[in-house]
């Protein structure tokens, strides 16, 4: 008897407290004020409509001889792929038995190669390019897959207008079915 | 587990059968007096274990000696008996980067629907970072009201909530692609997946601080690893259940697992569960991010590809008996697996011992919640034949697991993500279980065509 007195007092302790916590949840606002200046430190993001690209540039003969020595070693001289992935040179299309997924016949967005370069490569020293390294490989990398030709410059104003040729390769699954 | 003494022949009881091949009413578990047989990894393994074992010398039972001297002391930190040593991460790495790879959960280890944090599945793509939760800052800007910074002390202030749901990889299970069965253990091929519970602040709770108010806004996550993982994630999913998880399973996240901050995004693919986070930016659109774009996405066989296929459609497995597994006599077995879906709860699994042919529902072990494994049993008298065993789940939504054939000729071989197909285990006259395909499923060749970079 005791012990149901116990419990029920428990219980009605324990609905106590959920009624406080169902009201809308409210944090302490412990935010710190972000400043532009701190956040242009902190921002790294490229969007496909080429904000967040840095100035800077590069062309293709530069980015060859930083994918020679910082890439090739991990996806082969040409691009053809090694112990990563292959990015140029592919031979099957994709709807072949062996479909070959490279920057020229699978990536939609050229200013995703920027971003991805800039923060996660090269793997053993990530963020250690200079954008104009960065705007060099991009450029080299395009141009392997046949996107851009040899004379071309990268740089904010033209990686954003880049169109590769897989651009409208993709089905939306979040906004076709979910919206 | 392989003593023979404990798995003694059952008495020869005839119970009713619900489907056909010895499926068993799923109600039976509950009784009591039934012996089960306890199906066990190859006999091979469990002699070597036995002999690398001190206790290899005769102990007897009656009078153990560990009854006879203290037991060890106390421990800051307590560790799995030295006999459960084998219980572990399968990890696969690339040849050139170690931390860049993933380790598989040993689901075929493991009991009830928890999965323990040290054996919780992972996913790196360049290393688990050590990170010094003084020096880590949490930075949520672009269309906010206030941009702000967060210490981790200050979000740790926060009002916080748990739920217990699964993690998915969304690559989990892909060898499935692959032209002939792989023969690795069950959680060596399906185990990308863990469940645990996330404790940590809404993120709605913070967002609402920093001011949002568009719902088909993104926000682009950013983690703190080598990789500086981005993903984007639409504004609707961030503020429905999304958490920013500060402790699993009661402590504070591991290193491997996002230390000191992760998103959890219930039942949604893993890659966007974003470890380490130290960045949200509110955006009108998505970054198109390298994994958003390049990886995780689904080539169809029209060469087209999905892409925001962010929910994981609903899985099941038998864990028990699987891959590698050996039967040692005829007998009653208790069938056990986990199902989940990332649309909500589990509603139904059914279970064949004859390869589909018919079908028995099993017990689903409660609670049974949204978005999290449940674990499934039914009994199975074995009667020493041929046999085929699946599951099948069903979610709250109506969606059924497809059988493996169907989700071939519906997303072809090369998705590489999302692989959800029933799995059929055999079980040949001598009692080994091994993986197969349905016949019809059978053809040459093997690879999948992508890496795991």
């Amino acid at each position: 008897m005791m012990m149901k007195i116990t419990i029920t007092a428990l219980v009605l302790t324990l609905i106590g407290i959920s009624c406080v916590s169902a009201e809308p949840s409210a944090g302490p606002n412990l935010g710190r004020h972000a400043s532009p200046d701190q956040i242009k430190r902190w921002q790294i993001s490229v969007m496909p409509d080429g904000s967040g690209l840095p100035a800077g540039q590069g062309n293709v003969s530069q980015g060859k001889i930083i994918y020679l020595q910082k890439c090739q070693s991990c996806h082969g001289p040409d691009g053809q792929g090694a112990s990563a992935d292959q990015l140029a040179g592919a031979s099957m299309k994709l709807t072949d038995e062996w479909p070959e997924k490279t920057i020229g016949t699978y990536w939609p967005f050229a200013t995703t190669l920027f971003d991805f370069n800039r923060r996660s490569m090269p793997m053993l020293a990530p963020g250690s390019l200079s954008d104009n390294e960065v705007y060099a490989v991009t450029a080299y990398l395009l141009y392997l897959n046949d996107i851009i030709d040899e004379k071309a410059v990268m740089n904010a104003n033209t990686l954003k207008k880049v169109r590769m040729p897989n651009r409208d390769g993709f089905i939306n699954m979040y906004k076709d079915n979910d919206k | 587990m392989a003593d023979k003494k404990l798995a003694g022949n059952p008495k020869q009881t005839i119970f009713k059968a619900v489907a056909n091949n010895g499926l068993l009413d799923r109600r039976l578990l509950l009784k009591s007096g039934l012996t089960f047989v306890a199906a066990s990894v190859t006999a091979n393994m469990a002699n070597a274990s036995n002999a690398n074992s001190k206790s290899a010398k005769k102990i007897d039972p009656a009078n153990p000696p560990w009854m006879h001297t203290p037991g060890a002391p106390f421990s800051n930190y307590g560790k799995p008996s030295v006999h459960e040593e084998d219980v572990v991460r399968y990890p696969a790495a690339n040849s050139q980067v170690d931390g860049n790879g993933s380790s598989w959960t040993p689901l075929h280890e493991l009991e009830g629907m928890i999965t323990p944090n040290g054996l919780h599945f992972e996913r790196h793509h360049n290393g688990v970072p050590q990170i010094d939760p003084a020096e880590h800052r949490l930075l949520i800007h672009g269309l906010v009201k206030q941009a702000s910074f967060f210490t981790v002390e200050d979000l740790l202030r926060y009002p916080m909530h748990s739920q217990i749901c699964f993690l998915e990889c969304g690559g989990n299970s892909n060898a499935g692609f692959n032209k002939r069965p792989v023969g690795a253990s069950a959680g060596y091929f399906h185990g990308l997946v863990s469940c645990s519970e996330w404790t940590g602040v809404p993120l709605s709770v913070l967002l609402n601080e920093v001011g949002v108010d568009n719902k088909d806004h993104w926000l682009i996550a950013e983690g703190a690893d080598a990789f500086a993982m981005n993903i984007s994630i639409p504004m609707e999913k961030a503020m429905d259940d999304a958490i920013l998880a500060f402790y699993q399973n009661g402590e504070r996240l591991r290193p491997e697992n996002g230390y000191p901050m992760r998103l959890i995004l219930p039942g949604w693919e893993g890659v966007m569960n974003v470890k380490w986070l130290r960045r949200l930016t509110v955006a009108e659109s998505p970054v198109m991010a390298r994994n958003e774009t390049a990886r995780y996405t689904e080539l169809l066989p029209s060469g087209k590809a999905n892409m925001f296929s962010m929910e994981m459609e609903a899985k099941s497995l038998i864990t028990s008996p699987s891959s590698g597994m050996h039967l040692q006599q005829k007998g009653l077995y208790q069938i056990t697996g986990l199902a989940w879906s990332g649309s909500g709860k589990v509603s139904k699994v059914e279970v064949s011992a004859d390869g589909g042919e018919s079908w028995a529902e099993a017990e689903l072990q409660s609670p049974v919640l949204e978005k999290c494994f449940t674990r499934f049993r039914i009994p199975w008298q074995w009667d020493g034949s041929e046999s085929v065993l699946k599951s099948r789940v069903t979610d709250e939504s109506g969606y059924r697991q497809p059988e493996r054939s169907e989700l071939i000729s519906q997303r072809g071989r090369h998705g590489f993500f999302h692989y959800n197909a029933i799995v059929s285990w055999a079980v040949d006259s001598e009692g080994y279980v091994t993986h197969i395909y349905d016949d019809e499923d059978n053809d040459n060749g093997t690879g999948i065509d992508a890496d795991w970079d």
